[in-house]
């Protein structure tokens, strides 16, 4: 963000940009930044709160009209509602894939049933917010967890779409997949936490463990590219649930 | 509430090793008072609309976001797995302030919003970036845009 300020005032635009991560906003001095102390992915605090959005969209617009810089302004307030812990559960309840002898087998059958049992709670989260964030692999929603499950035997699925290839395909099914048991798991009101979602994504639902899978299986596999792919698949903060392929 | 002291070491390590070029030039340009200015917002959140081709791995274009896009009609493509997405699966505002931009536009507080935003996926190395956002500024400028608000993700 920092670098593209510096070429945009260079063709003589004025900038001023929200900063997430200040040494590096430090490194590059742009003429105008706020830095927020907000989590990354929320860069103006918190969501459903047009206040203090607001307030983060004034502090940030009105370094337009400081008179010199370089200059790097701290806001002052932390993120509202950004505890950790809130005591939320997932009001869905889901049988979890444990004792999982064949992972092939057994996984893949434990996702496509968690698929089902979330299904009325994705749908009344889409009506409920009038939007959905799935949708990015261009698959339909049925069509998500096979996709990804085929990856977790030796013949994965080809690419459904003729214009990418499948492992770019197979990134952005996993997102679908994640925003999926996101948005069904949040459909019902309740203050939760990024880092309770995050934590019940991963160690609690057959979809988590399927794409921890998946990422063990591209890190083995002979296909270069799948290696590759598989170092994106999984937030570093949940590669502590980890297992190896085998 | 986190800062770079409360994220995992990994994670920490992992930004902190974030390829970074030296820039040297520290241009600035001033322009009229905030009641004057026509604001465009340039994101790095991989955003783009239902339907467009989603960002390859190491994408260095960009993807056009015309104003009156519902949010219901916006998907994020970004390669990072490491930043949460449940704030921008509830409020686009969180990382897409359009909301906000326009009350402030309604109340006079900004001259006006601009009829068209962009959206690069920020994963690429910066300078890579360069001829498409020399190209943006050119487009921005025909936009009578006055005021880049640059957000992050």
């Amino acid at each position: 963000m920092s670098g593209l300020a510096v070429y945009f005032e260079e063709e003589g635009l004025p900038t001023t940009l929200i900063s997430l991560v200040r040494p590096q906003t430090e490194k590059v001095g742009p003429p105008r930044a706020l830095w927020v102390p907000f989590e990354l992915g929320r860069p103006l605090g918190a969501p459903d709160k047009p206040e203090f959005q607001r307030r983060v969209l004034m502090s940030c617009l009105e370094l337009l009209e400081a008179d010199s810089g370089p200059l790097i302004v701290d806001f002052p307030d932390d993120a509202p509602e950004a505890e950790d812990i809130t005591g939320w559960a997932c009001p869905i309840n889901l049988a979890p894939p444990e004792d999982v002898a064949d992972v092939e087998t057994d996984l893949a059958s434990a996702l496509e049933a968690e698929v089902v049992q979330l299904a009325p709670w994705y749908d009344l989260g889409f009506r409920n917010r009038k939007r959905t964030s799935v949708g990015i692999s261009g698959l339909d929603v049925d069509a998500i967890a096979p996709f990804v499950a085929s990856f977790l035997g030796d013949n994965p699925a080809e690419s459904p779409r003729e214009d990418m290839e499948r492992t770019e395909v197979l990134k952005l099914a996993c997102d679908d997949l994640r925003a999926y048991c996101i948005e069904a798991a949040t459909a019902q009101p309740g203050l939760a936490s990024s880092k309770e979602l995050a934590n019940w994504y991963w160690g609690d639902t057959a979809a988590g463990k399927t794409v921890l899978a998946v990422k063990a299986a591209c890190l083995a596999s002979s296909d270069e590219s799948l290696r590759y792919l598989g170092l994106f698949l999984v937030p570093r903060a949940q590669q502590h649930r980890e297992v190896p392929a085998g | 509430m986190v800062r770079m002291s409360d994220l995992p070491e990994n994670v920490q390590t992992a930004l902190s090793n974030v390829e970074c070029p030296d820039f040297d030039s520290n241009p600035w340009v001033s322009g009229p008072p905030l009641k004057e200015r026509r604001v465009a917002i340039v994101s790095s959140a991989g955003l783009l609309c239902r339907g467009d081709r989603p960002f390859p791995f190491g994408a260095k274009e960009y993807r056009v976001i015309p104003g009156d896009t519902a949010a219901s009609d916006l998907l994020m493509s970004h390669v990072s797995s490491n930043f949460d997405r449940t704030g921008y699966q509830q409020d686009l505002n969180v990382i897409f302030p359009i909301d906000r931009l326009a009350e402030l536009a309604a109340e006079r507080v900004i001259d006006s919003v601009a009829d068209f935003h962009y959206s690069f996926m920020g994963a690429t190395r910066p300078d890579l970036l360069e001829p498409k956002a020399r190209e943006l500024a050119g487009l921005l400028k025909e936009d009578q845009v006055n005021a880049v608000l640059l957000v992050p993700v």
